[in-house]
């Protein structure tokens, strides 16, 4: 990490290099720069939304090496060395939805869309590591994530969707 | 012939781009060069005069462009914000500032606006405004305002804004001779909309051309075009508003303008730099409206079946410190209070009272929730005091099916009279008891008893006026690829507008669903629009995007029988296709179509090279007909008489702890009538988070207001919306359909409909359960411990 100084507010700025969805980043932040606003606004992937700037919401969460973490109480500097996966990062590399994004899709789980892509990082790593849950596990899996429109039964239905569609991808040669 | 689509649950079209995280919210938009956002200094009193305002130490800070207080602000930008909706009995209608004059009613109101390089910067500089306050004892709480004592404005004696009285024949009279009297006394607590995605406003001022272009998170994109168009002194034709992706409305987007909303465009006016104002979630709380605090006292008389005879309602309205959307939140409880029921005689008052709190605006439901409320809470005292079924109750004042249109003579919410349309009570109350499974309910709770569980089980009716007007347009456009471009002048915050839309134009013109592109809130494309709110957005867009569909649909059928020499009785448009019927061959698809209906000189492509007014036409006759316009297009308006009421019943199966006295959702059930359906699924969906708003209203969220006005819960830690922890898991959706006679597709409106009963249906499920009335709502697992103290 690198010191400079910004031209027009005189603070201090640090040379990072984030790892998001496998490309690799180089920018020069404030200290305080929050990983959200890092990414939403220094690299343009806006995907990422801010719902309440303190961590309960969950609409900011991104994954860093595969798991949950509220990229609204994270500094950018402090997310170096990490591999940080967010909404955009989750699509097939063909292009098409994944398996959480289509099953959203399919069981209308959004309405808005603006608490969504905290929810299908967070269903993401969940189902890396419970790849089969049951009904009771699914509604544990989104116990931390905030929706305003949907009531989350169709959030519900859309994880066990999502793993119905992880399987069968991984049953595909 | 394809199938139509009304009725499908077709998926949605705008989830590929959310779920790729390709949304554009009013955050995301970088809308050119030098973009610099805004900070705003908000009052830290919830009554106060200001005294001075220091701004020395902020022009030091590196990286702030601008500071704006009252004192920089010219024009008709220093005048006190619209009232929006004024009505006669508003006597002391007050609106505040786009940034503070003189005083603040209450904490977060706006009184410095700060220009920065970025956000960061914009709130270090925030810090550094010295304000000096000379602070006020506030009120707080309908009781203080109700008192007097002290007062929000001095000018408005005893705290009222309004008071409006209602009446249909002679309630008190009715009252005092009925067999039976009893009466009640109701409170309900504020709660708010908190969509996910705060306000958010960005603008860009263009000097070449003289012209703004602003995006904002809106419910009204024309409302905020006009009142920044009067507010900077501007021309309307100077002035686009577009509507981005919102993340949430639920109301609070629909009161407008907002101070920022004003604030942006006037600074990217005076630096000549993009603007972006994004609202924090802490300033969410402070600054953007609650609603629904009512104080309620209602008198009753019945006979001995429970049927209402007279019906003496007087209710409190905290309206907090301003009436920038006047009484329409009052109105709608006084009126809506109702339901499905007629009373022999009808009387309502309410009074509509200041308080030095954050302004309170229709939030999902609009003062329908306190009017089901008041009224259910009454059925079922009525029942208890009988020791009836509380269905038999409700059963005999239910309005019948034969009585439509029924005619209440009170006047509603949009000045007309409150008529109901159609709708069938009686088979509603009957299929939420089948659903509910009602009759076999006490056997269940005396088995639950029997284990030292305690269950109880209530119900809830309501009526709401839907699709009020005046009106909504739409245009339709057939491009010369086949595309449809339809465009409708309201705005979208995750309702499904643009798959619903484009249904209703697949159905109407016959062209392919995935041919539709539909765009919403953008007054480029239609800057004639009132806005979403009032479930308004499928009776009103959808009619009128039906209309100006088949206006598309009828110039393509004679253009069509021209050229093919066919009568237009025997033609028919399938999948985009105009043919022959029974000659299939014979035929010509809407993009040709598109191409024969606009001659042109120049030609471009193959298409045009097709439409040259060479090509095209009788030589002998003008290219374009004296009565006819080049385009394949249609554009209509849709403006009803007055609003069409859908209705609906919820049961909800409650269990109480015996010892902890939390209360645990068994079983949620929801009938639900909305006319015509177009898209099943997303009523669905409509249904269910309306019911996990009204769950979080009923048991979870208030707003905790201290005597001083600090709201000591403004954050997502201390606001307890639900979690999915919180929500039934699963709800029971049935539905009925009887279509509205006032619109063409029989729709009515659905997007407020699962919030409506929800305190009374969970007041009447712990009543049940606890054997004592509940007369608070909402209630926490302490509140119900306390109140079984009190009971023993």
């Amino acid at each position: 990490m690198t010191l400079s100084t910004d031209q027009q507010t005189g603070e201090d700025l640090y040379d990072v290099r984030l790892r998001v969805n496998g490309v690799v980043h180089d920018l020069r932040v404030p200290a305080r720069r929050l990983l959200s606003d890092a990414l939403r606004h220094d690299l343009g992937m806006t995907g990422t939304h801010v719902g309440c700037e303190h961590g309960v919401c969950g609409a900011c969460t991104v994954l860093v090496d595969g798991r949950p973490a509220r990229a609204c109480l994270m500094f950018a500097v402090a997310a170096v060395e990490v591999d940080i996966t967010t909404v955009e990062g989750l699509t097939h590399p063909d292009g098409s939805l994944g398996p959480v994004q289509q099953a959203f899709r399919e069981c209308h789980g959004l309405q808005c869309g603006f608490c969504t892509p905290g929810f299908l990082t967070t269903i993401t790593a969940g189902l890396e590591e419970n790849p089969d849950p049951s009904h009771e596990e699914a509604r544990e899996m989104i116990g931390g994530n905030l929706c305003r429109c949907t009531g989350y039964q169709n959030i519900v239905a859309a994880v066990e969707r999502a793993a119905v569609l992880r399987r069968e991808g991984q049953e595909r040669p | 012939m394809t199938t139509k689509l009304m009725g499908q649950g077709v998926q949605r079209v705008e989830d590929d781009r959310l779920l790729r995280g390709q949304g554009a919210y009013a955050d995301d938009l970088d809308v050119g060069p030098g973009l610099l956002h805004a900070a705003v200094v908000r009052s830290p009193h919830a009554h106060a005069r200001i005294v001075d305002i220091d701004v020395d130490a902020v022009l030091d800070v590196e990286g702030v462009h601008a500071v704006f207080t009252h004192d920089d602000l010219t024009g008709p930008m220093a005048d006190p914000l619209p009232l929006l909706i004024p009505h006669p009995a508003l006597t002391h209608g007050r609106t505040q500032y786009a940034l503070a004059k003189d005083e603040v009613n209450y904490v977060g109101e706006a009184v410095a606006f700060i220009v920065a390089t970025d956000r960061y910067v914009a709130e270090d500089a925030v810090g550094k405004v010295r304000v000096t306050y000379d602070v006020l004892p506030a009120v707080v709480g309908i009781d203080a305002a109700r008192r007097a004592d002290r007062l929000v404005h001095d000018d408005v004696p005893g705290n009222l804004g309004a008071r409006l009285e209602q009446q249909t024949g002679d309630a008190p009279a009715a009252v005092a001779a009925a067999p039976h009297r009893l009466s009640l006394d109701l409170d309900i607590e504020r709660s708010a909309c908190m969509p996910l995605e705060g306000r958010g406003t960005v603008a860009r001022w263009e000097p070449a051309l003289d012209r703004l272009q602003v995006w904002t998170s809106t419910q009204s994109s024309t409302g905020v075009r006009a009142a920044v168009a009067v507010k900077l002194g501007l021309d309307l034709g100077q002035v686009d508003v577009i509507t981005p992706d919102v993340g949430g409305g639920f109301g609070v987007k629909i009161n407008h303008p907002w101070p920022e909303e004003l604030l942006v465009p006037y600074a990217a006016r005076a630096l000549g730099r993009p603007v972006k104002f994004t609202e924090d979630r802490r300033e969410h709380f402070i600054s953007s409206a609650h609603e629904r605090a009512q104080v309620q006292h209602v008198e009753v008389g019945f006979d001995d079946e429970g049927r209402l005879l007279g019906l003496d309602v007087e209710f409190w309205h905290d309206h907090g410190a301003y009436t920038p959307y006047g009484l329409i939140v009052p109105i709608i409880t006084s009126t809506q209070l109702l339901g499905p029921y007629k009373p022999g005689a009808y009387r309502v008052v309410f009074h509509s009272l200041y308080t030095n709190t954050v302004i309170v605006t229709p939030y999902r439901g609009a003062g329908r929730p306190q009017g089901c409320y008041a009224m259910e809470r009454t059925m079922d005292a009525i029942a208890a005091y009988l020791g009836k079924d509380r269905t038999e109750v409700r059963r005999v004042n239910l309005i019948q099916p034969d009585e439509f249109p029924y005619e209440h003579h009170l006047v509603f919410q949009d000045g007309r009279p409150l008529t109901y349309d159609s709708g069938n009570y009686p088979e509603m109350l009957d299929k939420i008891k089948a659903l509910v499974d009602w009759d076999s309910f006490p056997a269940r709770k005396a088995a639950a008893a029997a284990e030292g569980r305690k269950l109880g089980i209530g119900l809830a009716c309501y009526v709401e006026g839907t699709g009020v007007g005046p009106y909504e347009g739409a245009h339709v456009h057939v491009e010369t690829t086949g595309k449809v471009k339809v465009a409708t002048g309201l705005t979208s915050q995750g309702q499904g507008h643009q798959t619903v839309f484009a249904q209703l134009v697949a159905d109407e013109l016959g062209c392919r669903f995935s041919d539709v592109e539909v765009v919403t809130g953008d007054t480029r494309r239609m800057p004639y629009a009132v806005g979403t709110f009032a479930s308004r957005a499928a009776v009103m867009s959808g009619s009128a995007i039906h209309l100006a569909a088949r206006r598309a649909r009828e110039k393509a059928l004679r253009i069509a029988a021209d050229a093919l020499e066919a009568s237009e009785d025997d033609l028919q448009i399938v999948d985009g296709v105009v043919s022959v019927k029974g000659a299939p061959e014979v035929s010509l698809d809407l993009g040709t179509i598109s191409v024969l209906s606009n001659p042109l000189r120049y030609a471009f492509d193959e298409a045009s090279k097709r439409a040259t007014q060479f090509q095209v036409g009788d030589p002998g006759k003008p290219p374009v007909a004296e009565d006819d316009e080049p385009g394949l297009e249609g554009r209509d308006f849709y403006s009803p008489e007055r609003a069409t009421f859908a209705s609906g019943m919820h049961a909800v199966i409650v269990e109480t702890d015996p010892d902890t006295a939390e209360i645990r959702i068994v079983q949620y059930a929801v009938v639900h009538d909305c006319g015509t359906l177009i898209n099943p699924m997303i009523v669905e969906g409509q249904i269910h988070g309306g019911v996990a708003q009204g769950v979080g209203g009923a048991l979870y969220e208030r707003m905790a207001y201290d005597e001083s006005g600090q709201l000591l819960n403004a954050s997502f830690m201390d606001f307890l919306m639900p979690y999915v922890s919180e929500v039934p898991d699963g709800i029971d959706v049935d539905h009925l359909e009887t279509p509205s006679p006032l619109n063409p597709l029989g729709i009515k409106g659905a997007g407020e409909a699962g919030v409506i009963p929800s305190a009374a249906v969970f007041a009447a499920a712990i009543e049940d359960a606890e054997g004592f009335p509940i007369t608070a709502m909402p209630i926490s697992p302490s509140e119900l411990f306390e109140l079984r103290l009190a009971q023993s």
